[in-house]
Parts: structure tokens; sequence; C-alpha cells
């Protein structure tokens, strides 16, 4: 995915440059990212949903019957998504290019067909690809046009080849599905109700159904707890229902030790108690506490509430025969880990350790959203075919007429717009899942697509899932985190982190069984307690005698490639566990296998990759590279570096730097900042200007950024090379004196040289988007463009329609100005009952004028104008309008360490200090800004970045290495420059030098987006909103500022009473009304309606708001009086 | 050297701060010295000594003046002195990538070759552009492709006019601007990249360049930079032997101290000259040397080093800004005199 000279450039200096020891086994880390790419979690998620898994769902749904005539049915027998195409006019199907999707405001969608067998009459026909939907296209999936392009033909598609993929395109709008953060389902959390009681739960999931099961204790008894029960069941008589009927049958399943023996017992006298004895006494007992029951059946009580404990309690534990053992054996093994956390031998579960956590993302949220419209589909099918089968027709029932394609792709292409996930058999309803993807830099969108939401609530004030997990380590971002109320709840993936997708169970539990696992059926319970349990995803797949050879050999086999890589296995001690995972969602990273102390990377498979006779996968596929997940890097001795590489340890790691993630890996030394710093400028990387892609001209966005001289930073790391930052800077490389001067700088804010601004600095050009629809309506009648007006005597355009070309719309290179007209739009006046053409007069359609008009104090250019159609407008016009800014004073700047400041002085380039060699800073920075703040990673940067530009070479700042602070003070050295990089500096206004050396030298800085243009705001009298008569609000309507509740409280505090009447009232609605002083009701015009006279009326003045509230009181039957008096009466 | 006299003439460089930064030789600061102003006094010691000169560089060294004149010098040069560069850029056809404003700010910046002394400042009011205070140049390219059937990837190869430099500026004398055509009027350099393009892209603009000054926007500087430093003085208070020496040698710039033999045969060191040295203060680092060295800089001797942009050659901008500079004294006088003179009208009246 890069430009052929920069891999011609890369494989020169892989070739000339001689490799050491393993030090170079950062190349892996390339390696890993060309062959999975930035956002590969995203895109190997979407592949497997439509490769697979809705195959799958195809499957589980695969039949329609009807219930009017039973030799009826529809089979699926193949589902296929296709590639991107669109529908044009004709119905001919043309291949579409994602950029095509963007600016005509479609959606980059493939259709998806399916294979079917149907009857129709009494025949068998078998029909291929009839299309039910489309599906929208990740792009860069396997579905994607984009997928093994080169670089020459993506640019032939107006496409990027930097830009990651990963999203969707609906309806012309980029979207990101965000990565959902879950904990995981089908495994048992002991936790600590809001009571302090210890319970157990587990979350089951299947295809057809969630739901919660807990194992609570009250008063020393184990209570079975479930939505659906009414009340809490004892346990016992849960498990007697269970089928286990016997007192000593249930302790033989929970254990045999003392303290099972004691806590146990309460429960069966409960059970007893309650005088149930069988297995069917136990079933009525459940069936009187189900809440709600199923209507309609004929079954027996017993039946019912077997129905329930199969399919809604311990869900995920299958039910093969009405055989409830398994689910009796998982039942009591939550029991015993109740038991034996009260006995303190096992620790409550973490819930924000993230071995328990899943990530959901793009192809498994489609997937859950896929299977419910296609049941839905399904279903609205099969209610066809019971309506249409009984009636009589000439032709046959054909089931294909009625198979419509919008009720799965408006459902999926709605979703995905709005990111409301509605998925009715799990009565889910998720706001917020989608967004659109930032394209203010490149840095926001690739920061977007690491993005991982949890589902907690933002508005807790919860300690613990905010707070840093230590198995967060190298998975997630330490610093990229926003602040406020999302704080450590959005998170980031590290740069290696790679999140699994469902692997086949079925062969890994069957290499287990084979492996020794023995079935729990047949073990006799005194001899289990030598046996680890052995779990296949949270279900019990039986007993292992020896677990240390199981875990090693399969471990092996892992290795060797005969079980998937991205299967993980480990022990757990306490709970005398081994539990197996191939489910989708882990996160995992790959880590180098050490065995007898010694990496089994060396240096020939380096040297190997850097030829490319090798690659990743090459690694992994000889076991000498693994995955591991959370819970695996547990049961692991990881070193950082080869030199702390002791007996135990069993992998390394392949670079430390990679536990950051995209954002963080662009600061430049962050292991010598403060910690929050790193934070703040991750948070600030997103808003900064620069390029956003190679295709960023023929955008057409609501709101772009660009810089108009970016330059790629002075101090680079590994990071910002691997993700293309140095092709796609966002900053420039600015001539930065530490030191005070005027005051203008106090507060973090700048001094900025005009001469630089003069040459460019700083400089950006903001694009805005303007559209118009010229929409076709039912009544034949039509939206038109009409051509400039002109004045009558000089035949020139009037002022408004200056900008105007002949068709009626703006040319490009024209300059337009505040209202002034960019589409002379018309519109009819009548659009909805279809006009009746009268006998002998053909009556003209009447026009209104709808212009699109340019609002804004500054005037803007027009760029280009785009005229298009698409599905749903006959026409569609878009305009590309520009503005270029030159800093000003207020504009927000921000270096690469959270250190953010507004421009506060320009100041004339004669002004500025200089240095003996006759250097002027672009910007003079305050001291002050250290010292609190601790970015001591700032001093070097601009130390190496001096030392870089002596040398004429990038120095670099990767965090955990970088460059010496030794090696750059030597370059300084040698360059004829103070080691500590402080400059002998004159001041530029006396001419005489400055008292103290100046630290003087470049630091990469970035413009924000803030600037004041945008935001600048003043109003002496200007709108009034039309019920209220009050000045309106916020800067878009000119609205005024407002004297807020407390502002009047300072001022009641002060008894300045008349300034308060001024501002409140005076200023802002004064009304003057005529109020009756015999009835205190409001006349008119000295006139009291209610009185009939005008004897007792004066006039006051009070706010409009006062008199509207009594007006409105009265229309609610309350009558607000006044009571008038004379002032001098009182 | 006394250290009232040090006090009077040096700055002083010490390991954390300058010390003595500012001129105090006025009038009756130090008893002793008689500080006020004289013509004789002034011409005596007052030198400029041209260190080098070429076409666009020149160095030369001002000696015996205060701060303010040569900082005055240095800020006119800076601000104040004319030039002629593109203001006003009429876009006919842009094609190209590049947008309009970033062009027209790109060519602004390119330096014309144009006496500005045969020109006037255009007048703030005026609509038309005359011959007097206007060059107007021509800027129309089209990039086509090359009919060329190898397999080249090299744009050079592929098209034609891809890259467009101010050699395509092509200057088009206004009505009564003939005799300029000696003058050879064009951009400085002629291989400056204006911006690049491909097949179909066409440019078509008219460019007028006016007169103005660097104080209003950069691209009027007529230097790259202009700036002076301090002559250093570096004291050797110990003599530095051997190792030593040849650890002092390295703290400074090459060619500032010299190793001799002294008479016991041993190295020592002797400051050959200082004035190459670029006050890093790297001796400063060493505890064992940095007790022996006396940083300091020359006060009144001002090293400046003037780079012309190449309208003007640097030793006419210099002599340019010293005629801006007494245009000024002559301005602030005449003030003056105005001021007195309406004060004793007062005092008649």
């Amino acid at each position: 995915m890069e430009s052929i000279e920069s891999i011609m450039r890369y494989d020169k200096e892989k070739l000339s440059s001689p490799i050491k020891t393993v030090e170079d086994k950062w190349r892996l880390l390339p390696a890993f990212l060309k062959t999975k790419g930035l956002v590969k979690q995203h895109i190997d998620s979407f592949n497997y949903f439509i490769n697979v898994e809705i195959k799958k769902i195809m499957k589980a749904n695969d039949k329609i019957l009807s219930d009017a005539d039973p030799n009826f049915y529809l089979k699926y027998l193949n589902i296929y998504v296709g590639m991107p195409n669109v529908q044009e006019s004709l119905g001919i199907a043309q291949s579409i290019s994602p950029h095509e999707c963007r600016l005509r405001d479609i959606t980059y969608s493939a259709p998806i067909t399916v294979d079917i067998e149907f009857v129709r009459g009494k025949q068998p026909y078998i029909k291929k690809n009839v299309e039910i939907g489309r599906m929208p296209i990740m792009l860069r999936s396997s579905n994607c046009v984009l997928t093994g392009k080169t670089a020459a033909e993506m640019a032939q598609l107006n496409e990027c080849p930097m830009d990651p993929g990963g999203y969707f395109i609906v309806r012309g709008t980029e979207k990101v599905i965000l990565i959902q953060e879950q904990l995981s389902k089908n495994r048992m959390i002991v936790d600590k109700d809001s009571k302090g009681n210890i319970e157990c739960s587990v979350t089951s999931s299947t295809h057809e159904r969630k739901s919660k099961t807990y194992v609570t204790t009250k008063k020393g008894n184990f209570y079975l707890k479930h939505n659906i029960f009414s009340e809490d069941i004892p346990i016992c008589i849960a498990f007697k229902a269970l089928d286990i009927a016997s007192d000593q049958d249930i302790m033989q399943l929970v254990g045999n030790e003392e303290e099972t023996f004691d806590a146990m017992s309460p429960c069966l006298a409960e059970c007893h108690r309650a005088q149930v004895f069988t297995p069917l006494q136990a079933l009525e007992y459940i069936y009187s506490k189900i809440r709600q029951r199923m209507y309609g059946t004929k079954k027996s009580k017993a039946d019912e509430a077997r129905d329930v404990l199969k399919n809604v309690i311990l869900a995920h534990v299958t039910v093969v025969d009405w055989n409830f053992r398994q689910k009796a054996v998982y039942l009591a093994l939550m029991v015993r880990r109740i038991i034996l956390t009260q006995a303190g031998k096992i620790k409550l579960d973490d819930s924000d350790y993230y071995g328990n956590k899943r990530l959901e993302l793009a192809g498994q949220l489609l997937a859950l959203l896929f299977e419910d419209l296609f049941k839905l589909y399904n279903l609205d099918l099969k209610k066809v075919a019971d309506k249409n089968i009984p009636k009589v027709r000439v032709t046959e029932f054909d089931i294909t007429k009625f198979m419509r394609t919008d009720p799965i792709t408006n459902g999926l292409a709605n979703a995905i717009a709005t990111g409301n996930w509605t998925i009715k058999r799990f009565k889910m309803d998720r706001g917020g899942v989608t967004q659109v993807l930032s394209r203010l830099s490149y840095i926001s969108a690739l920061g977007m697509m690491t993005r991982i939401n949890s589902q907690f609530e933002k508005t807790r004030k919860v300690s613990g899932p905010r707070s840093l997990q230590p198995s967060q380590w190298g998975l997630l971002c330490p610093s990229d985190t926003p602040e406020g109320e999302g704080c450590g709840l959005v998170k980031n993936l590290a740069l290696m982190t790679h999140i699994t997708v469902d692997v086949e169970e079925t062969p890994v539990a069957r290499i287990a069984i084979s492996l020794g696992v023995e079935d729990i059926e047949n073990l006799s319970r005194d001899r289990i307690n030598k046996y680890y349990t052995v779990f296949l995803n949270g279900n019990i797949l039986g007993m292992i005698l020896h677990y240390e050879r199981f875990v090693t050999v399969f471990r092996r086999l892992r290795r060797a490639g005969y079980i998937n890589a991205f299967v993980s296995i480990f022990p757990n001690h306490s709970h005398k566990c081994v539990y197996i995972a191939s489910d989708g969602g882990r996160v995992c990273r790959p880590y180098i296998i050490v065995s007898n102390r010694k990496p089994l990377v060396t240096k020939h498979h380096i040297e190997d990759l850097c030829r490319e006779f090798r690659c990743f996968e090459d690694f992994l596929h000889e076991g000498l590279v693994e995955y591991l997940d959370v819970n695996e890097e547990n049961d692991c001795m990881i070193a950082l570096y080869e030199s702390q590489i002791t007996e135990e340890t069993t992998h390394l790691e392949i670079e430390p730097f990679t536990i950051l993630g995209v954002c963080a890996g662009l600061i430049p030394y962050p292991h010598h900042n403060q910690s929050p710093r790193n934070t703040y400028q991750c948070a600030m990387g997103k808003q900064a200007m620069g390029t956003i892609g190679y295709n960023q001209r023929n955008r057409i966005d609501t709101l772009l950024y660009f810089l108009a001289y970016p330059q790629a930073p002075l101090i680079k790391s590994k990071t910002i090379e691997l993700i293309n930052f140095d092709k796609l800077p966002a900053g420039q490389n600015a001539t930065v004196a530490v030191m005070s001067y005027s005051g203008y700088d106090i507060e973090d804010a700048l001094v900025l040289n005009k001469a630089s601004l003069d040459r460019g600095f700083g400089r950006c050009l903001v694009y805005k988007k303007q559209t118009c629809a010229v929409k076709r309506y039912a009544n034949q009648t039509y939206d038109r463009v009409m051509g400039p007006k002109v004045e009558r005597d000089t035949y020139k355009p009037i002022w408004r329609h200056q900008a105007l070309d002949l068709d009626g719309i703006a040319a490009p290179g024209m300059k337009i100005e505040n209202r002034q007209v960019m589409v002379n739009k018309e519109m009819p006046t009548v659009t909805s009952t279809s006009l009746q053409p009268q006998m002998g007069q053909v009556k003209q359609t009447e026009y209104k004028e709808t212009p699109i008009s340019y609002k804004g104090s500054e005037p803007s250019f027009v760029e280009r104008v785009l005229i298009t159609s698409n599905q749903e407008e006959s026409f569609l016009i878009k305009m590309l309008l520009r503005q270029v800014r030159r800093p000003e004073v207020g504009d927000k700047f921000s270096s690469r360490h959270g250190q953010k400041g507004v421009c506060g002085l320009i100041v004339p380039q004669e002004d500025m200090p200089f240095s003996d060699l006759g250097i002027c800073p672009d910007i003079i920075m305050n001291p002050h800004g250290y010292p609190s703040r601790m970015t001591v990673g700032k001093l070097i940067e601009l130390l190496g970045s001096k030392a870089g530009v002596l040398e004429g070479k990038f120095h670099y700042g990767t965090a955990f290495k970088g460059d010496k602070v030794v090696d750059l003070s030597e370059t300084l050295i040698e360059k004829g420059f103070n080691y500590l990089g402080k400059d002998f500096v004159t001041s530029g206004v006396t001419g005489e030098p400055l008292a103290a050396y100046i630290y003087f030298g470049p630091i990469y800085y970035q413009k924000l987006k803030h600037m004041v243009v945008d935001k600048m705001h003043a109003r002496a009298k200007g709108p009034r909103a039309v019920l209220t008569r009050q000045p309106t609000e916020g800067r878009s309507r000119e609205g005024g500022l407002r004297l807020g509740e407390m502002e009047r409280d300072c001022l009641i505090g002060y008894g300045a009473s008349m300034l308060l009447l001024e501002r409140l009232m005076i200023s802002s609605d004064e009304f003057e009304v005529d109020v009756c002083g015999q009835c205190g009701l409001i006349g008119y015009s000295g006139w009291c309606q209610y009185c009939k006279s005008s004897k007792d009326v004066s006039t006051l003045k009070m706010p409009y708001a006062c008199k509207l509230l009594f007006q409105e009181l009265q229309s609610m039957n309350i009558v607000p009086r006044l009571s008038l008096k004379r002032y001098n009466e009182i | 050297m006394n250290s009232l006299e040090e006090l009077r003439t040096r700055v002083n460089l010490t390991e954390y701060t300058v010390d003595n930064v500012n001129s105090t030789c006025f009038p009756g600061t130090y008893a002793g010295y008689d500080d006020f102003w004289s013509q004789e006094k002034f011409e005596e010691t007052f030198h400029i000594d041209i260190v080098s000169l070429s076409e666009n560089e020149m160095e030369f060294d001002m000696v015996g003046v205060d701060a303010a004149i040569a900082n005055a010098v240095r800020r006119i040069l800076l601000a104040e002195v004319p030039t002629m560069a593109i203001e006003a850029v009429h876009v006919w056809n842009n094609t190209s990538i590049i947008q309009d404003e970033v062009l027209a700010h790109r060519l602004g910046l390119i330096p014309i070759k144009a006496d500005p002394r045969l020109f006037e400042y255009r007048p703030a009011d005026s609509e038309e552009s005359s011959s007097e205070d206007t060059l107007q140049f021509k800027l129309k390219v089209k990039c086509t492709r090359n009919n060329i059937t190898s397999d080249a990837t090299d744009p050079d190869i592929l098209y034609k006019n891809h890259k467009v430099y101010t050699k395509d500026m092509e200057w088009v004398p206004l009505p009564g601007q003939e005799h300029l055509r000696s003058k050879q009027i064009r951009p400085v350099h002629e291989d400056i990249l204006i911006t690049t393009m491909r097949p179909g892209h066409e440019l078509d603009l008219e460019l007028f360049c006016v007169k103005g000054l660097g104080k209003d926007h950069a691209k009027f500087s007529p230097v790259a930079t202009a700036s002076y430093r301090l002559l250093p003085e570096i004291h050797l208070i110990r003599e530095f032997y051997d190792d030593q020496a040849e650890k002092l040698q390295k703290c400074f710039s090459p060619g500032v101290i010299e190793l001799e033999e002294s008479e016991d045969g041993r190295q020592v060191a002797r400051v050959a000259n200082p004035r190459l040295d670029t006050c890093s203060r790297n001796v400063f680092r060493h505890d064992d040397l940095k007790d022996g060295v006396k940083l300091q800089k020359v006060r009144d001797h001002f090293i400046f080093s003037v780079e012309s942009t190449g309208i003007l050659p640097a030793d006419v901008l210099v002599s340019e800004s010293i005629k801006v500079l007494i245009g000024k004294c002559q301005r602030f006088l005449q003030e003056l005199d105005d001021v007195t003179k309406t004060k004793k009208k007062g005092k008649k009246t």
C-alpha cells in the first residue's frame, strides 16, 4: 500500500543497512502492519461476516413453511454478497467506486443474492441469484473494489492509498461502526452484589436468546435467580428439577469437602421445608414461579417448566434429548465457586479485568442485525404465503414475486446511517453505535478507527471501569482517552492489537478430547479432586488429569499450525480449570517465542524479512511468533528486552513502543512527558489540520481543513513512519525561542513572527460544502434553476446574482459575499395536488424563488461545482467553497506535547530577537509553560530538531528508545552550537544582547481547527425572537450575550438596581402595557375591556415576557391581577 | 583592561547569564569619562571595514557606534528599503491543482529583478496602474502530453510544461516602459518552482508588481536576512597545556584556539582568531577549563552580515538603508524645527 518510490527507497535502505543482532526485531512490526493493515480488526471481522457468518445465519433460518399449504416450502440453498454496484435507471447495474459514492451521496453497497428452492403450484423449482437486499460494503474488505489494488490503480479510482478503509459509505457519508466493549458472554463471574452478598452470574448468549442467570446467597442459602422467575428458586429445588433427585447426588456434584457440606446443608433443609422431593414436584414449584407463561400451548406444567429450564436458564449449555445433566453440572459448579469464594479459597472475579472483556466489531454487530432482518424478512414471506395461497388466482402463487429488496437494504443502511441498533429478538436497542468518520486530519480518521466504546453509562461516577487496568498492557493505548465524561470508558487500541474472530469449536474440542480430556459422566466424584475441569468457550468439555502436559501439547499443536493461531489455552490453578477460548472479540497481540533462553527469531530470520523472502505469516506458521490473548499472557513470562530473558521466560516482546496507539505514537519522547500531557496531545492531534489523504482535493465534504504548506516533523518516531504520518503530515516545524516577550504571552499565549506568516506559516484553507437538490414533484412539476437577473439599464447582473454563471449556478473561481446567491433555484408554488389542466387554457406553473445564498461575514471563493444525480433526487448540485486564512491573534496552536496556546501577538520581524547567525524565531513561547507541565519531551524535541536541522537528517523520538540527548548535544557541539541548545540572542527592539541565553530551535507545531473568525461574536442591536421579543440566542443567529442568573445575582448583591432594570428590561424586551387600576387586568390603548371604562387605566412598562406570562396564565383560567399604587402613596 | 573600562565596552558571557548587556556610556554616568557626543571623537573612532563582498552577500564591521544605530540599519534593511514585488494577480484561467490564493501568495514571494529606485509608490487611491508605479508580467503555461511511446514513468519525459518555473514569467512592458528594456526586468532566479501541473492543466495569469516596504509584507523585504553579531573576545586567564589545551581547542570553533610549542616543549593554547568563535560557550561544560577562560564581546563592534535576495547588490542595500536612515533623521529634525517654530509663533501672538 505504499507508493512505488517509497518501497524502492525503503528497500535500498533495508538492503544496504547491516543487520545487527535481533535489535532489528522491530522490523516485524511493519511486516505485521503490511499484512494486516492498520484497521485489520474491522476488515477481518467484516470479511468473516460476509464470507462465513452470513452463510451460517442462512443455514439456521433456511426454511419457510406456510400454515396454509403443507406442501409449500421455500428453502435457501446458498447466499452470496456480491461486488459493490449501483442500479442506474433502466436497471443496469454498474460497478461503482467508493469515491463516486461519496460525491453522489449513494450507499456503497453490494447485492445479497440467494439460491432458492421453492414450490410453485405443485412443482419444486430452483432459482439462482435472487436478490434479497443490499449490504453496505466496508472499504478494503474482501468485496470492496479497492482490495488488492496498487497505488496507481487506487489513484485511478480517486482513492488515497494511505486511507485505512474499514468504514462504510452510507448515503454519501462515511460511517464507522465503533468497536464495542462488553463483558464476555457465557463465562461465570463471581462478584458481590449491591448488598455485599456473593453471587455468581452468567450471561448466556446463543443465536436465539440472551439471558443472565444468577446464583445468589441469601441468609446462607443459595438461590437460582433469573428475570423469568418472579421469585428466587432455592438451589436444591433447581437441582431436583434438573433430574438430580437425591440429596447425595446434589452433594456429589457440588463437591464433597467439609465446607461444601456445611454450606449446602441449609439449602437441602429448605428444599425439604418446601415439600419438594421429586423432580416433578420441583418442576411444578418452578412453574408456579414463572413470571410470564407462554400462551396457547397445551403443555403440562412440568413440561413448561422443563422448556424454561432448557431454553432460558443457562441457555448456552446445550440440552440434548432432555438430558439436563450438563446443566446440573454447570449449575453445581456455580454454587461451588460461591462456596469456595466464601471460604476464601478463590478470589472474586474482576469484571474490569480485560480477559473478561470481548470487543464487538462491525462484523458481529452486522451479523446480529442481519439475522434479525433476515428472520423478519422470512416471517413476512411466510405471512404473504399464508395470505395468498388460499386465494384462487389465474396464475399460480409465485413467492419470488414477493421477494422485495428494500426491507433488508433499508434496515442495514438505516442502522448504519443513524447508529441505532435495534435487535428485536434480544430486545436490544443501542444508540450511537456508528459515528461519522472524522476527516479533520489523517490522524483523526485513523484514531477513530481504533476507538473502543464501552457499554458503561458515561454519567456514572465509578472509577473501576475508567481506570487503567494492568491487563490492558500492550493491548490498549494507556494515553489515548478523552477527558471528561468519557474518560477511561472510550479507549483506543494499541498498535499491534489484534481482535479475534470466531473459530470453529468442534475441531478444537476433538483435539482436546484426543489429548485425554475425559467426559465428565465417566468420572467418579471421589477422584475428581485431582482433575482439572476443561472449559471450551465457557462450556464444560470434560476433565483432565495431567493438565500441564495437556496445555503444553495443545500449545505445540497450535504453533505447528494444527490448531488456529487465535485459540488460546490457559490453566487457572485456583479454579482448577483449563480454559480454552476460540470465540471472537478477544484482544491479543503477537510475541516472539523464547525457548531455552533464546528467542526463536534470529538474525537471519530478520534478514530474510528485509529481503522479503519471508512475511509475517511465515513467522507465525513456523512457530517463531505467536498470538497471546490477555488470559494466556497470565500463564507466560514475557521479557521486555532480550537482556531480561531468564530461565522462566517464555516470550519476548517485539517492540515496547507498540503499547502505545496511533495517536500517542506521534508524540516524540512520550516517555519523558508527564502522563496527562500525552493524553492531551492524543485529543489535540485529532484537531490539527494538515493533510487528510492524497485524494483530499477531490473530496467535497461539509467541512475540510488543509494546511497550505504542511511539513513532516523533524523528530519522527517509528510509529509515524508506520502509519505514514510523514507523508500526510499535520503541522509545521517552527523555530521557537523559549523566552518572555511583551506581555502578550501570558497564559500560554504565543507570539508569532509576522514575516513568517507572510511567508506562509500556519496558512490554512477551509473548505465548506453547499448542496442543493433540484427535485421533481408528484404533480409533474419540478424545481428549476434560473439565470442571473440583470439590471434594466446596464444589463449587468444585480449584486446578489453577481457570482452566478449563465446557468444560474455560481461559477468556479468567483468570490461570494454574504447574502449573495449561489444557486438561483425556483420552486413551483403548488407541489402536492396534481394540476388539473383546464380545457382551453394551459395554466402556467407558478414559481417562487428559493435561492441558496451564502451566509458568513468572510467572503468565500467557489472552488468547484458538481452537478450529479442519485437515486432519490433527480439532480444534485454540490458546491465547494474555499477560504484561505492566515493566522491571526486568537488562533490556536499546539506542539505535540499537550501544550496548546493561542496567538497573543504578531510581531514584525525586525522586532523579533535574533541569534548570532541572524535566525529569527517563528514563535516565541513563554517559559512558564514548562515547570508545571513537566513536558521534558518537548525540550528534547527542540534539541533533536536543532541537531537534525544542522545535520540535515531526521532524528527519532520513538517511545522508550529514540535518539539520546547526549548524542544530540554532541552534534550541537560539533556544529558550533551550545550543548544545552541555548543561544546568544540579541533583542530586535534595542539591538543589545539579551541578558540570558535563549533555548532556541525548531519544534513541530500543529495548527488546531479552532480559529477566531469562526467564533468571534458581538452584538449591539439585532434580531429578536418572535415569541418573547427578547434578543435571539447564539452566534449563528447574531444573538445577544446573556446576562445570566449568576450575573444577575451579582448585580442584586451589589444593589445596582438601575443597571438591572436596564439590562433585564430596557435593553431586552421592554413593552408598554395599559393596566386597569380597578380590575388589575391588561387593557389596550387606554381602555379596559373588563371594566368597560378608561377611568383608571395607566400605562406602565414591563418585560414583554412578563406580559406574555400573564396572558398565558389567563388562557389557563388563572387570572393574574396587577395592583397599582401611586409611587407617592406607598 | 581595568574593570570600569570593561564595564563600559564589553559584554560578559558567563556560564548561565550574559552580563553588562546594556550600554551605559551616557554623559555623567562615569566619573572621569567624557561621554558627550562630539563629531571629532566619532569620526576618530567610527569606521566601517568591508570584510567580504560578493554579489548577494556582504560582511562588514561597523565599529564605534551605539547599538541603537547599528540596530536601526539592520531594521531598515529588513523592513524599510523598498523593492518591487507582485502585489496583484489577475487569474484568467487556473485549472491547476493549486488554489488561486495560494498561487498568488507564492507568486508574491518571488523576488523580481527590477531596480525599485526607478519606480514610484503606487498612490493608495489610484485605480489604474501607470508605467511609473507598475510592472506587468504574464504567465501563460499549458501542460500537455508528450508523444512518447516508451513506457517511461518519469513525468519529465511524459509531459511538457508540467513544472512551471519563474522563467516562464514574461515581462509585458506597459506603454511608456520601453526604456526599461535594457534593464532586463525579470525574476531574480529563473528556476523557482511555482507549481506542477498535469496534462490539461493551464495557467493564464497577469501579474502586477508594485513598489512596497518590508514592514507591509515580507515579500518586499530586500534581504534574505540582515543581522549582526558582536565581535567575540576570548581571554585565557591561565595557561593551558597539552591535553587541556587540546580539550580547550575543541570547545571552540575551528581556528579560534591555536596550539603552540612553549619553551619547555609542551603544547600551549593561545587565542588565534576569536572572530571565528560562534559563542557556543562549550568550555563551561568542563569544570577543569571553565575557571581559566573569560568570554566577552565587544559592545560597539558589530559584525554585520547582509544577504540580499538578489534584487539589489548587498552593498547598494546597505547604502540605501543608510539613505533611508538619513531621510528619517532629516524628517525628524524638520519636525523638531516645525515644533519650535510654531511655539515661537504662539509666543508672539
